[in-house]
């Protein structure tokens, strides 16, 4: 998922005396592998999960972690272990987390299967330092989706960012890894933008894998870059791992008016977000989610009361292995230009 | 006073308690078979991606909202942790409160944190003005008369297994096979062919028995219809996967399922096309597959 996979790689090179081959780019053709050995109506992170892991396989992986989450990502492993057994494929599936719950016991004897010579301590060290790291991705992030819109030089802040990530994975103690974000926000900062003080504003909000990982949204947020708007993004990984349960208990009770009890998955906080763009003027809201997404599809017409009650205007995507990019461009240059009428 | 069940999605698992409850309430309960215009109805309220049953829930509380004072919808989340719902089952309180301007009777069955079917059903007799005692001493009366009942159904579907007949397991969830639209037209196709019709949800305890198909299944509904396949696979001719268009459920495990069991079976996947005449077509060709008697 996007540059995410630096810090994990990160961890399993420092605490695993194992060779990590990372899974290739998601491709045309991966996603016509997974597609051509999942169920009809899945939803589409299987088909692309399942295709990068045909294309892990091929290239001689024989350990695969997979995990888990609310709805029936969950229930992913077990399926795709069998489909892919079912191919001939010979090794060994992880599932980390059962049931929406993490099973830290579980998680641990299967670490000391991989590698016999594993040092808890050392371990903890290392992962603490991969959140920080995370945390600070994720500020990042937060900062370039606002202002990358509207950088003078081209691709200034992606060749930074680069640069940051490159420094980020050569760090050994929290405190370097502190101050080179410091350093690299200044800088960051430093890059000249022409913004204009009443730019559009546009939330991006929806389902976690079709919005994080850009190759699935046919780079949605570059494209909106490209219309001079800044982008607002809740999710991040960060928000996932850490701030998950405090997010949707505070929307149980800011967005009271329209739900009563938690959803699963994200769809709790996805109606607090859309109340928040509202009631903080924003120009209009995307959400986005992969086909047949049942939480999403499930408040729907939730998100579309609030954004009659805000008079603010949303538009909905639904991305499939089949989706056509040139139907959701047009769609989205239609969107911009009405929010842009709308202003005048 | 006349309380409101939409035929749809959790009637099939709860009307009977419910009727037994608050008939000692003196309350009436209404609802009504689906038909294409309830379908029609829903499909006014429902977004495009939906599942048919969804939409078929939405089409009843339309149908409902002027023929009754309140309409009873729970929040399911879950039995346990390894009892879980479909997340559709979660959102129906909220999606209704939006969508339509009703008075709502609700409880939460949430087992994790300790909030079960009693607690809810006292909750909404007192809110109703009851006295709990007299509410307590009708729940547990409700609970007696249902449990005969059960068990005089799971004896007839058991009994049905010894029958001489051709025999069919039709595996889905009880919103789908006992609906009028969805699942009638197989049962009465079938029926046409002498063929003993046995509903996967009408067993005791399949829940354990799902493990040997499928161990980390952690959906309740879907644990009880995987575990009477293995409970009867001996006995029955073939199986007839029933589903709606998109169920997010059954995509991933009935695609398990056929994966693992060596018994001729049929995926019947239903929209609201009313496509009847494909479905006979394909039933036909089914049952010429496992061999009529």
């Amino acid at each position: 998922m996007a540059n995410y996979y630096i810090p994990a790689s990160y961890l399993l090179n420092k605490i695993l005396d194992v060779e990590i081959i990372k899974s290739p780019l998601i491709t045309a053709k991966t996603i016509e592998l997974g597609n051509k050995y999942s169920p009809e109506f899945v939803c589409t992170p299987f088909k692309y999960t399942l295709g990068t892991m045909i294309e892990s396989l091929d290239m001689g992986a024989n350990v695969l972690v997979q995990f888990g989450g609310g709805c029936r990502y969950g229930y992913y492993s077990e399926l795709q272990e069998q489909i892919l057994k079912d191919l001939g494929y010979k090794f060994e599936m992880l599932n980390l987390i059962t049931a929406g719950k993490a099973n830290v016991k579980n998680i641990y004897k299967t670490i000391k299967k991989i590698d016999k010579k594993f040092n808890i301590f050392k371990g903890l060290y290392y992962l603490f330092i991969t959140i920080k790291m995370i945390k600070y991705m994720d500020k990042v992030d937060d900062y370039i989706r606002q202002n990358i819109g509207f950088e003078i030089e081209k691709n200034s802040f992606n060749n930074l960012l680069k640069e940051m990530l490159a420094k980020f994975s050569q760090v050994n103690d929290p405190f370097s890894l502190s101050v080179l974000y410091y350093k690299y926000f200044k800088k960051f900062k430093r890059i000249k933008t022409n913004k204009p003080k009443d730019c559009l504003k546009v939330g991006v909000i929806g389902e976690l894998y079709t919005l994080m990982e850009p190759f699935s949204n046919y780079y949605l947020e570059k494209q909106l870059a490209s219309f001079n708007i800044q982008i607002k993004r809740f999710t991040n990984v960060d928000y996932l791992l850490f701030k998950h349960k405090k997010t949707i208990n505070k929307a149980l009770i800011k967005s009271k008016k329209y739900m009563k009890y938690k959803m699963s998955a994200d769809a709790s906080s996805n109606i607090y977000w859309a109340k928040y763009l509202g009631i903080n003027k924003y120009d209009g809201i995307i959400h986005i989610k992969s086909s047949f997404c049942t939480p999403e599809i499930g408040i729907m017409p939730i998100l579309d009361k609030v954004a009659s009650n805000y008079n603010i205007p949303i538009i909905y995507f639904s991305f499939d292995a089949n989706t056509s990019e040139v139907g959701m461009k047009t769609r989205l240059e239609a969107f911009y230009d009405m929010i842009e009428m709308r202003r005048k | 006073m006349k309380i409101g069940i939409p035929k749809a999605l959790y009637y099939y698992y709860f009307f009977d308690k419910w009727q037994y409850f608050f008939e000692q309430l003196n309350i009436e309960l209404v609802s009504t078979d689906t038909d294409k215009d309830i379908i029609r109805r829903g499909d006014k309220y429902a977004s495009s991606e939906m599942c048919l049953s969804l939409k078929i829930f939405l089409g009843h509380v339309d149908y409902l909202k002027d023929k009754c004072d309140y309409i009873l919808i729970p929040k399911i989340d879950n039995f346990g942790l390894n009892d879980q719902m479909c997340s559709n089952f979660g959102c129906l309180y909220d999606l209704v409160n939006n969508l339509f301007d009703i008075k709502i009777l609700t409880y939460e069955l949430n087992y994790l944190k300790r909030k079960n079917e009693k607690k809810g059903l006292i909750k909404i007799g007192i809110e109703l003005g009851f006295d709990k005692k007299f509410l307590t001493k009708a729940y547990k009366i409700t609970c007696l008369k249902y449990n005969k009942k059960l068990k005089q159904l799971v004896i007839s579907n058991l009994n049905k297994l010894d029958s001489s007949n051709k025999k069919v397991l039709i595996v889905a969830h009880s919103y789908n096979i006992h609906d009028n639209y969805i699942g009638k037209i197989i049962v009465k196709n079938l029926e046409k062919y002498h063929i003993e019709v046995i509903y996967s949800d009408l067993f005791n305890d399949t829940n354990n028995l799902a493990s040997y198909l499928s161990p980390n299944l952690y959906w309740k509904y879907s644990k009880e219809n995987i575990g009477s396949i293995v409970l009867c696979k001996e006995k029955i001719d073939g199986i007839i996967f029933l589903s709606t268009f998109p169920c997010g459920l059954d995509s991933l495990v009935n695609e398990l399922v056929m994966r693992k069991i060596n018994k001729p079976y049929l995926n019947l996947i239903i929209d609201d096309l009313d496509a009847e005449a494909g479905i006979e077509t394909r039933i036909e060709s089914f049952v010429d597959i496992i061999g009529q008697d």
